[in-house]
């Protein structure tokens, strides 16, 4: 288990005061500035080095990403964006620290929007996040009213505002185009990329954005060390990571725990095992709903980082686990899955919208056997067509737990049209 | 893709109440000179708030007029949005979070509450107290299954409820109280139930975290002069150069 003294998040739950002499206490703002005057290049390579890769879902090496930003700024300023609409089904990680520790949000902000030379960043929380959002500004007020952000943040000469906006539940705003695109004042429908946000993003100006986890740790990886932080995990792998796990096990909860711990070990330890022990999980969603599943057998061995958990063809994702036990239908669980991408689709690229509304309506019938055997091998070729036809990943995320049920857990969705046969005295059914 | 209309009954005029005019000034000061239609979605969030919980088609074009937008892109962000109701509900809505880690541990219990106590989502209550809706994935995953209720006190998450709980707080809410959000099972917000195995070591609160580093860990060794901080000049490029060498 990973150590106390390791652990960044010290105030997951919430159990000491979110506040900024307690958030200090805890050593949150100590020597920002003295980690500010060595220099935005320093910054960037601590980061490169400590091996973070992005914690919002794709794993793209954050110190790489900030690396893309002009390095000189021309006529149009440099922005922060952090995304902070977490709706990805499983995950619930940013919005603990955002309530309970948002200094540590605040700092990691003017850390990296110096880093990439932006004297404003924007926090985009999704809008039912009420209560998150109204904690995350008490926080910031507070920082202002210290002089940690604001004119000459943390005495480092750096000029910094931050500020909070908000969305209005819709999922695609999670990814970084739509967000910048609802950031603006309009639909959340995804940009055409390139040009990349590094080079004309929020108001067309260079922006980078980043998860809040990827955000709120790069301070504790400056004052620990880089290597420190790459001490967790494989190579590749590297750091610490927090992991929201949910469904059919005895304790659901959050838990830091380093990168790559075996899936089964971080169940067993921090969320009291599955529901009626190991032997009665039928699968695990490793990393929010947009990654395929794993059966039990894979369960038992796979270790929680991006590689091991792609060699699986799955992913770690945001690191929302989602577990189901033996009682799981797995049919229904995934045209749930089915339902919410239809449901959140924005509707710009033709695969998705029409594609998505296919799939769930196929797979509701499925789940009463109300179809063709043939129909298993068309769904799986109607996913195939969405994914990677789409302008941004939301095509892909509902192809894969289809594409995962039927690699998987194929035998089910056979039992139940062997089955609906069987009670009608059926031979064919005609395709509605 | 949600799809999504207006009310057909509709009042003639809105207009911000005096505090809803102070948080409309006080988000446009979030933006830059000439993109106030960034506040277009808080806007209309005040509006609804303003309005009994729905955003009405009076409000669009006042929001539209305010920040020089066209009305019809005010009404294609409100009718993207799905925060946004189109038309009237009760003084409490409850939000279902009806998605797989909720259903798994059994949302589906409490869309029946609902059901029967409420009537068909959206609908409106006889006593005009309550309506509910099942909604996508709410964030509190590990305090499934959870509900979110909005009404003139906020938008308060109800957590780890069950059928009974559930009813409990319908009735606490009937009863014009002001239930106590967050998890209804013993537990502190999203950790375990139990005793607690992490963050129990006291010397990360005793303030000896806080305490001066001797040493940033891979500081380049001549640092002691670019310590200084470099004169503050906003604005000017020159401030955007490096912070140090």
């Amino acid at each position: 288990m990973l150590a106390d003294k390791d652990r960044i998040f010290t105030n997951l739950y919430g159990r000491e005061d979110w506040r900024l002499p307690a958030a200090k206490k805890r050593g949150c703002w100590n020597g920002t500035g003295d980690l500010m005057a060595l220099g935005s290049e320093w910054i960037i390579d601590q980061i490169k080095a400590s091996g973070l890769r992005g914690r919002g879902g794709a794993g793209f090496p954050t110190g790489l990403k900030w690396s893309f930003m002009p390095k000189e700024v021309g006529k149009r300023p440099h922005y922060l964006v952090v995304n902070a609409d977490e709706s990805e089904p499983g995950t619930c990680k940013d919005r603990d620290m955002m309530r309970h520790d948002p200094h540590l949000l605040i700092e990691g902000c003017l850390i990296a929007s110096f880093a990439m030379k932006a004297h404003t960043a924007y926090i985009y929380l999704r809008g039912e996040y009420v209560f998150e959002r109204e904690r995350l500004q008490a926080a910031i007020d507070e920082a202002y009213e210290a002089g940690l952000i604001g004119k000459n943040a943390c005495g480092s000469g750096w000029d910094f505002d931050l500020f909070v906006h908000h969305g209005a539940g819709a999922y695609i705003c999670g990814e970084e185009t739509a967000l910048l695109e609802s950031l603006e004042g309009k639909k959340g429908q995804p940009r055409l990329k390139p040009p990349f946000p590094a080079n004309a993003g929020l108001y067309g100006c260079p922006t980078t954005v980043n998860n809040v986890e990827s955000i709120a740790v790069t301070p504790t990886i400056l004052r620990r060390g880089a290597d420190w932080f790459s001490s967790f995990g494989r190579p590749g792998n590297a750091g610490t990571k927090v992991y929201c796990i949910s469904g059919h096990v005895n304790k659901p909860c959050n838990v830091e725990e380093a990168m790559s711990i075996p899936l089964k070990e971080l169940i067993e330890t921090h969320a009291g095992g599955v529901r009626g022990g190991w032997e009665n999980l039928k699968a695990v969603i490793p990393g929010g709903s947009s990654v395929p599943c794993l059966p039990r057998d894979i369960c038992d061995t796979v270790l929680m980082d991006f590689d091991a958990l792609s060699e699986h063809k799955s992913g770690l994702g945001t690191a929302g686990v989602i577990v189901m036990d033996q009682s799981t239908d797995m049919v229904q669980a995934i045209t749930r899955l089915a339902y919410f991408y239809k449901h959140e689709s924005c509707g710009q690229c033709t695969p998705c919208r029409e594609g998505t509304g296919w799939m769930w309506r196929v797979l509701t019938r499925m789940c009463e056997g109300k179809a063709e055997m043939s129909e298993i091998d068309m769904l799986l070729n109607v996913s195939q067509q969405i994914e990677g036809h789409t302008i941004c990943a939301l095509g892909d995320a509902a192809a894969w737990p289809v594409q995962g049920l039927i690699r998987h857990f194929r035998h089910e969705i056979e039992d139940k049209i062997n089955r609906y046969r069987m009670n009608k005295n059926v031979h064919a059914v005609a395709a509605e | 893709m949600a799809s999504r209309h207006l009310a057909k009954e509709q009042p003639k005029t809105f207009a911000f109440s005096a505090e809803g005019e102070k948080q409309v000034k006080y988000w446009l000061k979030k933006y830059p000179k000439g993109k106030q239609r960034s506040a277009v979605i808080p806007m209309l969030w005040i509006a609804q708030k303003d309005h009994g919980g729905w955003v009405p088609e009076a409000a669009m074009r006042v929001i539209g007029d305010r920040l020089d937008m066209a009305y019809i892109r005010v009404l294609e962000v409100a009718t993207f949005y799905t925060m946004f109701n189109l038309k009237p509900v009760g003084k409490h809505l409850i939000q279902v979070c009806g998605t797989t880690p909720c259903m798994l541990r059994g949302s589906g219990d409490l869309i029946k509450v609902c059901q029967s106590r409420i009537g068909s989502a959206g609908s409106i209550s006889a006593d005009g107290n309550f309506s509910w809706a099942e909604v996508e994935c709410l964030g509190a995953c590990v305090n499934a299954p959870m509900v979110q209720v909005s009404n003139s006190d906020g938008d308060l998450y109800y957590e780890d409820l069950d059928e009974a709980s559930m009813n409990a707080l319908l009735d606490e809410l009937a009863s014009g109280k002001a239930p106590i959000p967050g998890p209804r099972v013993d537990r502190v917000t999203s950790a375990p139930t139990g005793e607690s195995i992490t963050l129990t070591d006291a010397s990360l609160f005793d303030g000896s975290r806080a305490k001066k580093l001797k040493k940033i860990p891979n500081a380049p060794a001549k640092t002691k002069k670019a310590a200084a901080p470099k004169k503050a000049a906003p604005k000017a490029k020159s401030a955007t150069g490096k912070g140090g060498k």
